[in-house]
Formats: C-alpha cells, structure tokens, sequence
C-alpha cells in the first residue's frame, strides 16, 4: 500500500471538509498493476499556500479550484507546469467555468470535476487521476531503464481490457431502455454476445496473471523433477470439453512412456496448455489433434499439429507478438487475449533456452513444436 | 426520431459489438448505415459510395486507420464530416484530440470521442455535425 499526498485547494471550508470526508476511507486499487493507494489529505485555502507546499516538493495530486482569493487556480497550475512537479492536477470548477476547466486540461490539468460533485464523481476521478499518476512515473521510469515497451504493453493492455468493458455496458444500456421493445428474446444476441466478451476477458486475465507470475522476479519458481508425458495427457483432459463439443480427436504419441524433467510444473503446463489449446480452437470441425513428444538426444522436442485452418505465410512473423491476433473470416468468431503464444515463447526460449517454430499451410493445419534442451540451463 | 431519413452513416469497427451497437443507435436516428470491419474495407466502401457521415475506429487493420481514413476521406469528401470514436484515450495513455491547431493539422477528424460515451453524447454531436435541430 502506498500514501499518495493530496493537495485540497479551495477557499471554501465546505467543499475541503467535504472532500476530506469523501477520500478519508477511500482506497484506490488496480488488481493488474498490482499496487494499492491511499490518501493523505492536506486541505488549504489559498493558492499562495498551495505553492508553499508544492515547493516543499510532498505533493502527488493537486485538488484545484480555480476562484481563489489571491492568485487563482489556473496561475498555481501554470506554476506546476514550469517548475514541472511531479503531480497530477484536477480542477475543481463550478458548471459556469466549464470554459476555463477545458482550458485548464489543455494546459496540462488531468481532468476537471464541476461543482457540484456527488461523492461517486470524486471517487471515480480520484481513481482516473490516480492510475494516470502510477502511469506516467512508471513510463518515466521505464524510459530511464529503457523499459518503453513495458509501457506499452500497458497501455495496449487497458485499451484490451476496456474494448469489452464498453461492449458490454453498451449491451447493457440496450437492454436497461428497451430499445428493441418489450419482448426478452429480442436481447437475447445481445446478451450472448455480452457473455462471449466476458469470456474472452476473462482468459485475458488469466494470461495475464500467467505473465505477470512470469515477469515477476518475486515469483519463486518450484522447480522439480516433473513428468513431461502426464503434463501432456493433463493439457489433453483440459481442453477436451471444447475438442467434444467440435468433435475432434486428439492423439498422444510419446516416447518413451515417461519423460522426466526439471522444470517448473506450472511453466511447463502452460506451454503445453497454450499450444493444445490452439490446436483445438483453430481446428476445424471434426478435426484432429495431434501431439507428439519425443526424447532426441540432448533435446526434448514437443510437436502438436492440427489440421484446422492454418496461417498465412505473412501471418507467421506476427504470431508471437503480444496482443497479436491474426484477423480474418476464419478468426472472427474465435476469442483469445491474443498473449497465449507470446507467454509460451517467453517460457520456453527465455526460462528454459529451447526453440518453438511453426510450420502451417493455410486451410491445411499448422504445427507447433518446442524443443527444450536435456539439461536446462535456467535463464533465471 | 427521424430527422436523417435517406442520409448514409459510414461505420467502421473491428470489434463487432461496437458495430452492432453503433448502427442500431444510427438507424434510429434514421440513417442507413453501412458498416466495414477494417480500414481496407472502408477504403472500398469509400471507392463507391459518398456517405452523408462516417464514424471510424482508431486502431483497426492498422494502430492509425482511424487517422489514415479521417485524411483519405476528407481528402475525397471534404464535406463529410467524421468522427473518430476510439477507446485509446487518456488514461490507456496516449491523448488525442481535434482542440488545437497542431492537432487539427494532422488529425483530420471533425471530432475524436471516447468510447463508452453516452448516446446522447455521441447524438449530440452527430446533430451539430450536420447542422440539425436536437429536439
């Protein structure tokens, strides 16, 4: 948990002491970030003060209202602006100054909250001011550690997480005015379609916990001997719910009947989750699974072909890419978070220094295999 | 409310929710909508039909198709006005809009919404596009 400083600045006693009330309790939290923020209030009455406490340089975000008897809201937040504090501002302005508040924005506020506010109002943007806040010093850092990618796949990864999230509250809306009249089963694609994007985020949080578990350097791997071959048959009963209802077979070829390993178990799970997984989904109806596990040598190679509807030779390059999802006629009905096989590559070629490659011919099927060397030499 | 009756709204979405959702509000309002999933199909749409409106996504086939069709459109139909309606916003972290001078000349969008605004946000703005009274 960490304490963000919050600078109240308004002259009217009413509206601190209502603010103070509303954020005392008030905590703000991103499961996906994996941080927790709460609140240490400052409540002052003048611009004057509030730029004696910028300058002692302890404030994260500025509440501010822009009438002020001295010098007003708009002057303290030029001053931010120059001596470029590290804080987020949100004006406070009454609906008579919308004008002004647009003003403010352009001119580097995060956003404006007109007078008067319900508690809800305040809290939603405290939450907007606050994730803006951990995010634009999380880029600063990354950019002097060179970790600009990072960033990126956060700010993909909440544009992937609202897509649904607007989806869904758009069905909703439909549904709460009745846009369609009376008669249930009118909704009833809607309601379906809402259900499919709350699937389809739902398997995006779980690889992205995967890859949070992954990237994580608190994470402490259990590494042990596993048993490669049942990991195998394990992946085979998970996806066979989705291989029945396609009616497709899935065949285990191994030799030999037991390939031990050291490995961390859930790593190794995922990989052979991900590309089982795929193999079903993308295969087409009455298709076949095939997954082969071999020891060769020093090298353990791992081979799972379906004949489903293949990718495309320019396709391929893209594959591995975080949220990358092959769009097509054949992919649009098919949900992922589109990060399944960039975990699987980072597991296997990063953790355990083996290979995956793909080979695939369109509308005949693809292969996936990943070879894992005899001895891991652990990256991490 | 019919007020756009034998007026075309151009939509283009890859997500297919947004489309469906999209168009149900538009053809309430009296449009008849067309709707492409990509910025290639909206390009083909584009090549054969002058829209009265278009309402483009930002990332689709391209991070910036939004953009490249608001340029391509207004480029072919200066009159028609687009809106840019996109969940990459502020706090997803990048900001975009059509509010100042360097913006507008290279955003060239008449508008850049939020999605998830509320339909009345969005009807007001297709009002005031088109020059109609919102009753």
């Amino acid at each position: 948990m960490a304490t963000l400083n919050v600078l109240i600045v308004d002259d009217e006693p009413g509206i601190r002491s209502g603010i103070t009330r509303i954020l005392r309790d008030f905590s703000v939290d991103f499961p996906f970030l994996n941080e927790e923020f709460d609140f240490n209030l400052i409540e002052v009455e003048t611009g004057e003060s509030a730029v004696e406490h910028l300058d002692a340089g302890e404030v994260d975000i500025v509440l501010l209202d822009n009438k002020l008897p001295g010098i007003d809201g708009i002057e303290v937040l030029e001053y931010i602006n120059d001596k470029e504090f590290d804080c987020s501002v949100m004006m406070i302005t009454s609906y008579a100054s919308l004008d002004l508040a647009i003003k403010a924005t352009n001119n580097g506020a995060y956003n404006f909250v007109p007078k008067p506010f319900t508690p809800t109002e305040l809290k939603t943007s405290m939450e907007g001011i606050t994730k803006n806040l951990y995010l634009r010093r999380m880029t600063k850092k990354m950019n002097t550690e060179g970790k600009q990618i990072r960033f990126q796949f956060l700010s993909v990864l909440s544009h992937e997480l609202k897509s649904p999230l607007n989806a869904i509250e758009g069905y909703l809306n439909i549904i709460k005015e009745r846009q369609l009249g009376d008669n249930v089963t009118d909704y009833e694609m809607m309601i379906d379609r809402s259900l499919e994007r709350i699937k389809g985020m739902r398997s995006l949080i779980m690889d992205m916990l995967d890859l949070t578990r992954l990237e994580s350097s608190a994470k402490k791997r259990d590494v042990q001997k596993v048993d490669l071959v049942e990991i195998m048959r394990l992946s085979k009963d998970t996806m066979s719910p989705l291989a029945i209802q396609k009616n497709i077979k899935i065949n285990i070829d191994v030799q030999p009947d037991h390939i031990f390993y050291m490995a961390d178990r859930q790593e190794i799970e995922i990989i052979f989750n991900n590309l089982v997984s795929n193999a079903v989904k993308y295969n087409k109806d009455n298709g076949e699974v095939s997954c082969v596990l071999r020891e060769e040598g020093d090298r353990i190679r791992i081979s799972v072909s379906d004949t489903g509807i293949g990718i495309s030779e320019e396709d391929i390059p893209k594959l591995f890419q975080d949220f990358v999802r092959i769009k097509n006629e054949k992919t649009k009905t098919i949900s992922g978070s589109g990060l399944g096989l960039s975990i699987m590559k980072k597991i296997a070629e990063e953790v355990y220094h083996g290979t995956v490659s793909v080979e695939s011919q369109p509308d005949m099927g693809s292969t996936f295999t990943v070879t894992l060397p005899r001895t891991p030499t652990m990256g991490r | 409310m019919e007020q756009f009756k034998n007026m075309t709204a151009l939509i283009a979405d890859d997500d297919v929710d947004m489309t469906t959702q999209l168009s149900l509000q538009l053809q309430k309002m009296g449009f008849k909508v067309l709707i492409a999933e990509s910025q290639k199909e909206t390009e083909e749409i584009m090549e054969a039909t002058k829209p009265d409106i278009a309402i483009f996504d930002l990332m689709m086939d391209n991070k910036d198709s939004g953009f490249i069709l608001s340029y391509k459109m207004k480029k072919k139909y200066p009159d028609v006005p687009v809106i840019i309606l996109s969940a990459v916003t502020s706090d997803t972290g990048m900001m975009f809009g059509v509010n100042t001078d360097e913006e507008k000349a290279w955003i060239k969008a008449d508008c850049y919404l939020e999605k998830g605004l509320r339909t009345e946000q969005l009807e007001k703005e297709i009002f005031q596009l088109l020059n109609k009274e919102h009753n």
